[in-house]
């Protein structure tokens, strides 16, 4: 019988491979997980079930829904995948794991091929040096094309349908039959037998009155970052104008908690600096059309300030310091009240005019907008709506809300199994060692690449910590190396069962409470938003980015934070936890926010948990505990992970050893490439 | 921006049983007004939240009848602008209107192959369970171009090892 509202229809499945979310990494995972599942049938008569659900549509979910103007991660032939984990590991202020760096590094080229295969253009450059776009048909990259680059590592596309054409892909390699959108997964669960290892998942369908209890010998969380658990710098209508994805709300790093999962650098998050208002993307501006950034003096302030970096060595000291000192720099002007910071766009392009055809100039034009339209419209609308032309009029630019994310410019995320060939650590060996949980693992590999330290749980894009600057093409590769370890996860363990910890009965009624507790209390007031009994979804999401603007660094205190401030806002999250359980769904759009909110709590108190640990300020720039300003190379150039407890809902962090796989010092010598 | 649907244009998608924009919205913003009850325009779709469009014109690019359209931020934006797209099949236009009238037009390239016709495993290889513990995707072959499955580095640069 159909479902109704308040009494739905239970739909329980067992599949052995459940891939959860659909953005770049699940469709990597999709496309390389069929060829393997084919091999496991024909070679070892393993025959594996496999379902992918997301939220969204796949034609338009995850961060690339809207599209990009650039892959921003394209090793190529002139660089070392080496190269690539040392310019990762200085950007995030050398805590990050060269293995999981390098092992990208040397996969990822291979998805940006497949791209350009499956109709995706790219931008080439011809003999004589002039750039075209990507319908031109000049020869493709894996036949030596060259690309245009906006850096070291980017490469320029015509990116409006990035995301269509690589679902297409996706949804063809696996097959619609094992495709369910508008599913929202809220909620792992662990195995009866083994507490560590991972035996389903439930959640809901937005569109059908139907909740779905899935039974899973293996999963691929890979749901995206985590987007508005600071108050955003627009509080209207332009609350949904985030920087990343509104719809990124921190699933992956709370279900991954809840699960028992260990969690990395979860104190670290991402401040953009990008075009004010829009958060209209830079690097284009910056690397390709060569602009500066300017305080309203018309001073170039990385000039200007260039000796604050020496506070920061050695990650101020790089050709291309850390991007969070970039921010520290720029901060230090807007302090000291010699903003608007510009971004001076009409000095960049009457300089390239002066160099081009008119022709070129037109084709110029055409390109800087299409560097919005490709992935920020938004950005356009302010322009138009403040008559804008960049070559006439500068745009200001401003540090956003801070974002907490694995797969940009930042390393939180989970813990996570690296490959065993490139000299990783195998063991512990550290003063602190014994205050790590002795069930978790030694040492950066376990068995499984992309398995996390919960058996059968695996992640991949923005869930893989200590990593970071995959973006969508490195998100791919990662859901491509995860899927290919679940087949022989499911192999080796083809006689395993999973079988879930928690009844169908207790699962379904929590997913449920909030509908519940509407259809209860409705009644007992006129105004169905104002209720004692309980408290809309919206108003909760308030609440915590009023909590964590005001003490957890955001830009109500210019990203500044101390022990005390933590402390108090760590009590105001603890009831606001218990609050969570009073939230309310009207209908099914307001079970989803409420569910999204629930994560964004869960995130939040990580990252707030992280920050309170770590007795150093690591990112200046993305924020400063006023009370330890300083980097201590000397005790805390190390991970802080940690692992929550889901009955007692207390983190346990600790410290894990950092080692470097490549050698860093070669960032500092005077141009190496 | 929040996106909004025009009454004149909107058709609820011929009565489907999901429209258009419902079907893409990633944030699950759309809703069709069956019976006129939330909106006054029956069979009509709307943007139910709009604080939280991330104006990703997703709806926009995909409404048949063209019927929505973005107003900006009011929250930040002078009235006046517009950003409209037409989606084609291998190319986009844009018609960007200034608040003060300027008119610009561009149209860029978006996919270089017919839609629907990726073949995803036509001429790859086929994986060999011989290989799944080693580097690399299924993809590796000697014919592949420079795409081998992986690239693998210089070996003097992994210092531990």
């Amino acid at each position: 019988m159909a479902g109704e509202f308040g009494n739905p229809e239970i739909v329980e499945e067992e599949v052995d491979i459940l891939l959860i979310g659909g953005g770049m990494a699940n469709c990597g995972a999709a496309y390389e997980v069929i060829r393997w599942a084919d091999a496991a049938a024909a070679e070892s008569g393993v025959n594996l079930k496999i379902r992918l659900v997301d939220k969204a549509a796949m034609d338009r979910s995850g961060a690339v829904a809207q599209g990009l103007s650039a892959i921003n991660t394209y090793i190529g032939t002139e660089q070392d995948p080496a190269d690539y984990a040392r310019m990762v590991s200085n950007d995030l202020m050398g805590i990050t794991r060269d293995d999981l760096a390098y092992d990208l590094g040397r996969h990822v080229d291979d998805s940006v091929h497949l791209f350009e295969e499956w109709g995706l253009p790219i931008w080439k450059t011809d003999e004589n040096g002039e750039r075209h776009d990507g319908s031109k048909g000049l020869p493709a990259l894996k036949d030596g094309g060259k690309p245009v680059r906006s850096g070291k590592w980017q490469i320029m596309i015509n990116g409006e349908s990035y995301k269509w054409i690589v679902a297409e892909a996706a949804k063809k390699a696996l097959g619609m039959d094992r495709i369910e959108e508008r599913i929202f997964i809220v909620k792992l669960v662990n195995d009866k037998n083994d507490k560590n290892r991972i035996a389903g998942a439930v959640g809901f369908s937005t569109r059908e009155h139907k909740l779905y209890v899935y039974k899973a010998k293996t999963i691929l969380l890979a749901a995206g970052g985590c987007v508005n658990i600071f108050r955003p710098r627009s509080v209207g209508e332009g609350t949904g104008r985030a920087w990343y994805p509104v719809w990124n709300a921190g699933s992956t790093y709370a279900m991954a908690a809840e699960a028992g999962a260990e969690l990395t650098m979860m104190e670290n998050r991402f401040v953009p600096a990008r075009f004010k208002d829009g958060y209209g993307p830079v690097g284009a501006w910056f690397l390709l059309f060569k602009a500066q950034a300017v305080n309203s003096n018309g001073e170039v302030y990385m000039q200007k300030n260039k000796e604050m970096l020496n506070d920061y060595p050695p990650y101020g000291q790089a050709a291309v310091p850390a991007s969070c000192l970039r921010n520290h720099l720029m901060l230090k002007e807007m302090k000291e009240g010699r903003g608007p910071i510009y971004m001076d766009t009409v000095t960049a392009l009457a300089k390239l005019k002066e160099t081009l055809s008119p022709r070129e100039v037109k084709h110029l034009e055409a390109e800087a907008w299409e560097d919005f339209l490709d992935m920020c419209v938004g950005q356009c609308g302010i322009w138009v709506g403040e008559n804008v032309e960049p070559e006439k009029k500068n745009s200001e630019l401003m540090p956003t809300e801070p974002y907490l994310l694995g797969s940009h410019s930042g390393c939180c995320g989970i813990w996570t199994s690296g490959p065993t060939d490139v000299g990783a650590p195998t063991t512990e060996d550290h003063a602190e060692k014994d205050k790590i949980p002795a069930y978790l693992p030694q040492g950066w590999n376990w068995g499984y690449r992309g398995m996390t330290t919960v058996k059968g749980l695996f992640t991949a894009g923005d869930g893989v910590g200590a990593s970071g600057h995959k973006f969508s093409s490195g998100s791919h590769a990662e859901g491509r190396m995860a899927a290919k370890a679940m087949v022989k996860y499911c192999v080796d363990n083809k006689d395993m069962k999973p079988e879930l910890d928690t009844d169908t009965a207790t699962l379904v009624e929590e997913i449920y409470k909030p509908v519940r507790t509407f259809l209860e209390f409705k009644d007992y007031t006129t105004a169905i938003d104002v209720n004692p009994n309980y408290i809309t979804p919206k108003m909760l999401q308030f609440r915590l980015q009023k909590i964590m603007d005001e003490y957890v660094a955001g830009v109500a205190t210019y990203y500044t934070t101390n022990e005390k401030m933590l402390q108090v806002a760590q009590e105001k999250l603890d009831m606001l936890k218990e609050d969570a359980m009073k939230m309310r769904a009207k209908d099914l759009h307001e079970l989803l926010r409420a569910w999204e909110n629930y994560h964004r709590i869960l995130t939040a108190e990580a990252h707030l948990q992280h920050i309170l640990f770590r007795q150093e300020s690591r990112y200046p720039g993305f924020y400063y505990r006023m009370d330890k300003n300083f980097v201590d190379e000397q005790n805390w150039k190390c991970f802080v992970n940690s692992v929550y407890d889901k009955d007692t809902k207390k983190w346990n962090c600790f410290k894990r050893k950092h080692y470097d796989l490549v050698d860093k010092s070669k960032l500092f010598k005077p141009a190496a490439h | 921006m929040p996106t909004y649907v025009r009454t004149d244009k909107c058709d609820g998608c011929k009565g489907q049983d999901k429209t258009a924009c419902m079907y893409i919205c990633p944030h699950d913003l759309m809703k069709l007004d069956k019976d006129g009850s939330e909106t006054g325009h029956a069979m009509r779709a709307f943007n139910q939240e709009p604080e939280q469009c991330w104006e990703c014109y997703s709806c926009v690019k995909i409404c048949p009848q063209q019927a929505i359209e973005a107003r900006h931020y009011a929250d930040i934006v002078p009235l006046g602008g517009s950003v409209q797209p037409l989606r084609g099949t291998d190319s986009i236009m844009w018609t960007i209107k200034f608040r003060n009238g300027t008119l610009k037009r561009f149209k860029f390239p978006i996919r270089t192959t017919p839609e629907g016709s990726i073949d995803p495993y036509g001429g790859k290889p086929k994986a060999a369970m011989a290989n799944i513990a080693a580097t690399g995707f299924f993809t590796g072959s000697a014919d592949g171009g420079v795409t081998k499955g992986y690239r693998a580095g210089n070996p003097a640069e992994l210092i531990r090892k």
